[in-house]
């Protein structure tokens, strides 16, 4: 936020995805976030289901659900506005620009096509190259993502795959262009456990190979404790803390973040219950007036009805809380 | 020959009734290819129309001269073999045709949804609702005689089931993730269309349209034996059977005196609606991807 312009490459500016009901109530899924990417780095966007962090990767590409609609905002990657960009010419901004992994490789693979003819579809529309070419090159990225046999597995279909080689062969799809940034989301919920190490091991390994940056998406605190260098926290559909890695896990200030984190388990305290956070997210065709986190926080005053400001706490460390003060307060008597 | 269609080949003849709907399609196809073969037409004569083999209106039983017996002063065993070809040509292209228009419709108002998908399913809805014969009759009744009235009435009336069909399955494809990590890619919505939600959709639609195949002949053969269609002595087996309308009750106590002239068309429709059925079977278990194992 405080860095200068030109070393961020995506800032995402107040941008606000609506959806329309059957009702026609309108549904604030996303509601002003802002945050940026500067390059090489990777920012990890955390929260519960349904908080809009998928909704707020894809309204980047302008890909949002036919009932959902961009309102407001802006997302400037390397000093142009995406929003503004019509159709056709933001065609050749996905995929080759930036890419998208998803979390069911199972699914985001079509399983009428073999892997090879997948991944070949996807460079030959980005790069001028011969079908021969791109054969190449689809074999060279199944080889860089750690598939053995790439020739083999170019002619099988993805049923034909595990789980792990799905999304290796979806982060070759992914990463054939070069894509200077990569959208992850939530690229390990599907996988097992030792088969996630290894692909967030492969992922930070591309990362620098090609020097892109990456949004990781995730609920996970794990994966962003091991994966990123800035946070971003949000809470149905606004951001409601950011900070770098340590500082979050060290110092977080939003009552949501501490919720989170406490109710991450953990071997190294004795714990007879897993901490929670009270009660649900709020429906988003019915959230709260001000602090849309209300009615789940210790901290709740009258002074949460109005909509708490953003405000900087120390090194590029924002939280938006009316009792950021008091939280920190209370932190140190606490036992956290 | 790939890994891949060599394993359908071997689903397909594991599968008696695979088998058999498929050996019962090659028949017919034989009889329709070789008709000239089989039952030579007389030179000259235009090949479709059942000639006139005897004075006597009366029919006669099953003979070596006509070995399916004669009805309406034509033999039956040509118009069986002749009305072959009549109904593949029905069946072909009022499939064919229904299907394409089923197919551009339904994805358009599948993929694009809201208001297109509103209005064009309710022009559907008002075809449908008109009962098929019924609408085919007053229709084909407008246009006049001919055997491409028809097929052109059971075209008008038949296209609402594809396209039902595929806006069904359209709508279930894509919400896939699949559909979304092409958009992602930057692929246009005409290719997402073409290349990623239709060929994961098109299979229900492909079975049952050459199960529609079968069903279809016997209603163009409905409509020729209420006498509407092919004109008069046209090789159809629906025109065989309007011959026989005034003699299936027989005779005074021998009720199956005239069983030739019902049983011989009647069986072959049977057997072609049952092949169309046992073949649409099979396509269903071996093609549809999202049954592969």
């Amino acid at each position: 936020m405080t860095q200068p312009q030109h070393e961020n490459m995506l800032e995402v500016k107040d941008i606000k995805v609506y959806f329309y009901d059957d009702e026609g109530r309108e549904l604030k899924a996303v509601d002003g976030v802002s945050f940026s990417v500067r390059r090489g780095e990777t920012i990890a966007l955390v929260g519960e289901s349904g908080c809009g962090k998928s909704v707020t990767s894809m309204a980047l590409l302008q890909l949002v659900d036919s009932r959902g609609k961009i309102v407001g905002g802006k997302v400037i990657f390397e000093g142009q506005d995406l929003l503004l960009l019509p159709e056709a010419k933001m065609r050749t901004v996905r995929g080759k620009d930036i890419a998208v992994i998803f979390q069911e490789p199972a699914s985001a693979l079509n399983p009428v096509y073999t892997i090879g003819e997948q991944i070949i579809e996807a460079i030959i529309l980005h790069q001028k190259l011969s079908f021969r070419q791109a054969r190449e090159v689809a074999r060279e990225m199944l080889r860089l993502v750690g598939i053995p046999e790439p020739e083999k597995r170019l002619n099988e279909y993805p049923h034909e795959l595990s789980g792990g080689m799905k999304q290796r062969a979806m982060i070759a799809m992914a990463l054939s262009c070069r894509p200077k940034l990569l959208i992850a989301d939530e690229p390990t919920t599907s996988l097992d456990v030792t088969i996630q190490a290894q692909i967030l091991e492969l992922i930070r390994e591309l990362q620098k190979k090609l020097g892109m940056s990456v949004i990781l998406i995730t609920h996970d605190l794990g994966i962003v404790a091991d994966m990123s260098q800035r946070v971003v926290v949000m809470y149905a559909g606004k951001v409601v803390e950011e900070a770098d890695r340590t500082e979050i896990f060290k110092n977080p200030l939003h009552p949501y973040t501490i919720g989170l984190l406490r109710s991450i388990p953990r071997l190294d305290r004795e714990q007879t219950k897993l901490e929670t956070i009270p009660g649900v997210v709020p429906d988003p065709s019915s959230f709260p007036v001000g602090c849309r986190f209300r009615g789940r926080c210790l901290y709740e005053s009258p002074t949460c009805c109005e909509v708490p400001p953003p405000t900087l706490v120390g090194n590029n460390h924002l939280v938006n809380c009316h009792h950021w003060q008091e939280v920190r307060q209370g932190k140190e008597t606490a036992r956290f | 020959m790939n890994r891949g269609s060599k394993r359908w080949f071997k689903k397909f003849f594991s599968n008696f009734s695979a088998v058999l709907g498929f050996v019962l399609l090659l028949f017919f196809l034989g009889v329709a290819l070789f008709a000239p073969y089989i039952a030579p037409p007389k030179p000259g004569r235009d090949a479709y129309m059942m000639p006139i083999v005897t004075w006597s209106s009366d029919p006669i039983p099953p003979s070596r001269e006509h070995p399916f017996g004669v009805a309406g002063k034509r033999d039956i065993f040509y118009g069986v073999v002749w009305g072959t070809r009549t109904a593949f040509r029905i069946g072909i292209i009022v499939t064919i045709s229904s299907t394409l228009i089923g197919l551009v419709i339904g994805s358009i108002a599948g993929y694009f949804g809201h208001l297109v998908d509103e209005l064009l399913m309710r022009v559907t809805d008002i075809f449908m609702a008109v009962p098929f014969l019924v609408a085919a009759l007053v229709l084909a009744t407008i246009l006049g005689a001919g055997l491409d009235k028809v097929i052109i009435a059971l075209i008008v009336f038949s296209w609402m089931y594809p396209a039902r069909l595929i806006r069904g399955n359209i709508l279930q494809v894509k919400e896939e993730q699949f559909v979304m990590a092409a958009k992602a890619l930057g692929v246009s919505d005409l290719v997402v269309i073409l290349r990623h939600v239709l060929p994961n959709s098109i299979f229900p639609v492909l079975i049952q349209a050459s199960m529609r195949m079968g069903s279809l002949v016997i209603t163009a053969a409905a409509l020729s034996f209420l006498g509407l269609g092919a004109p008069q002595g046209y090789a159809d087996w629906g025109a065989l059977l309007n011959y026989a309308r005034n003699w299936m009750l027989g005779s005074q106590g021998q009720a199956l005196q005239y069983w030739f002239m019902t049983v011989f068309p009647g069986l072959a429709m049977v057997l072609f609606v049952l092949a169309w059925n046992l073949v649409g079977d099979a396509l269903r278990d071996i093609f549809d991807p999202r049954l592969r194992v």
